[in-house]
């Protein structure tokens, strides 16, 4: 039996009352949500002034996470596709809001009214087809994209999580960057398994310094490390943020689109099997600027 | 369920395009106290939809919030930050739904957790 639950059932499954149960009554399981979340809650570097802010608890389960975020002061709405989460979480009376919903279905929050977001070994469910209308990346598409709008400007979500394997993670991180999100990944004790951890810790809006990925912990710790043959890279936080651009600037180069580039594109495209309008004679034609 | 969810929670059916603000249908309100706190009120403020937490206070039976958007110098009147907690934080929707404004799909409301799951064909 494979021990990834993203690989037994689909979460609203998995998550019934008896593993929701499971869950809060494992004191390991509540420690390391609380570690998680104490280091997610880190990572987003909320202004140090003591207001309290709106923050989303995406994944939010039974309010381990966000038992933690209440514990900062801060206020929280949580979502979860688990009902059976949903009420332990009722159960074990957490001040944040709870929503029953799909992260995958996109957030139906207004635009920049969120503070902050983090979310506990959630997000990589995104990339399972639990039903046969399940499209991993049309999920992950709208979930970054609702993501990216509802957070205020330069607002961050971080989001801990256990990939499969690289190419979850490169899928995760490059729906990310196309909902217009800057950062990266920060591994902590990269060299021991057990302790490892991992985070994305995106920023909304253009790169800047707050965009610069957080540096990770115990990168320096290769005397304990337990797993030598970690298959994992070596450079810890990878950092992606200058591969970002903003959306609207990755159309328009200074000198546009020459029509060779476009017709390549457009090829591409394809051969794909995309249905792509047929090249004429004004196809990538120069256009007068209008506003 | 808070106001202060409410007030951010917008219709998400693909197709709608102003889905916000949901429409609250009541049974059952209840009231729980939380700490009051001006500096997130204050933080708050600016990003609050007043007419949409004026008449959702009111169908809740809180009618004291002024309907107007109220200036910004409210502010440092205690009173009103009283009551814009009181509103913002302490009602509860626990049962009754939330209706899309725009198709009137009912999101019902059970023990204050809305469910926002959406059809396949509402996606
Ligand atoms: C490992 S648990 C995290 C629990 C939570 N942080 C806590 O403190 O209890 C992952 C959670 O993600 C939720 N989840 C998985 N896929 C989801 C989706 N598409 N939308 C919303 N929540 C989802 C599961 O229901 C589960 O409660």
């Amino acid at each position: 039996m494979s021990s990834r639950p993203e690989l037994q059932a689909p979460p609203e499954i998995f998550y019934d009352d008896v593993e929701a149960r499971k869950y809060t009554s494992s004191s390991r399981i509540v420690g390391i949500q609380a570690e998680l979340s104490e280091r997610a809650l880190e990572l987003l570097a909320l202004p140090d002034d003591d207001i309290p802010r709106l923050l989303l608890d995406i994944g939010c389960g039974s309010g381990l996470s966000g038992e933690t975020i209440s514990e900062n002061g801060h206020q929280w709405i949580g979502l979860d596709i688990s009902r059976s989460m949903l009420d332990i979480a009722l159960e074990r009376e957490t001040e944040g809001d709870l929503i029953l919903g799909d992260m995958g279905q996109g957030l139906g929050l207004r635009p920049g009214v969120i503070d902050g977001a983090i979310s506990i070994s959630a997000v990589q469910w995104l990339c399972n087809a639990d039903k046969s209308c399940h499209e991993p990346r049309l999920r992950l598409k709208a979930f970054f994209g609702s993501l990216y709008r509802c957070l205020g400007r330069g607002a961050r979500a971080v989001f801990q999580l256990y990939p499969e394997n690289n190419a979850q993670r490169e899928l995760i991180l490059s729906f990310a960057m196309r909902a217009g999100f800057a950062g990266g990944v920060v591994i902590d004790y990269p060299h021991s398994s057990k302790k490892r951890k991992e985070y994305l810790v995106l920023t909304c809006g253009p790169p800047s310094m707050s965009t610069t990925t957080p540096s990770a912990k115990g990168v320096d710790e290769n005397s304990c490390s337990d797993d030598d043959n970690s298959e994992d890279e070596e450079n810890q936080t990878v950092c992606i943020s200058d591969r970002h651009r903003p959306r609207k600037k990755q159309k328009v180069t200074k000198k546009g689109k020459t029509r060779s580039w476009v017709l390549q594109k457009k090829e591409k495209m394809r051969s794909k099997g995309n249905v792509v309008p047929p090249d004429t004679k004004y196809t990538a034609r120069k256009r007068k600027a209008r506003f | 369920m808070r106001l202060l969810t409410h007030n951010m929670l917008s219709s998400n059916i693909k197709g709608v395009i102003n889905g916000f603000p949901l429409r609250i249908e009541v049974e059952k309100v209840v009231e729980k106290q939380v700490d009051f706190n001006p500096d997130f009120l204050k933080n708050m403020f600016s990003k609050i939809d007043w007419k949409a937490l004026a008449d959702a206070s009111k169908i809740m039976g809180y009618a004291e919030l002024p309907e107007e958007v109220p200036d910004a110098s409210v502010l440092d009147s205690d009173e009103f930050l009283q009551k814009f907690h009181h509103a913002l934080l302490e009602l509860h929707l626990e049962e009754g739904a939330l209706v899309c404004p725009e198709t009137g799909r009912r999101f019902p409301v059970n023990k204050g957790i809305p469910n926002m799951l959406l059809h396949e064909d509402e996606v």
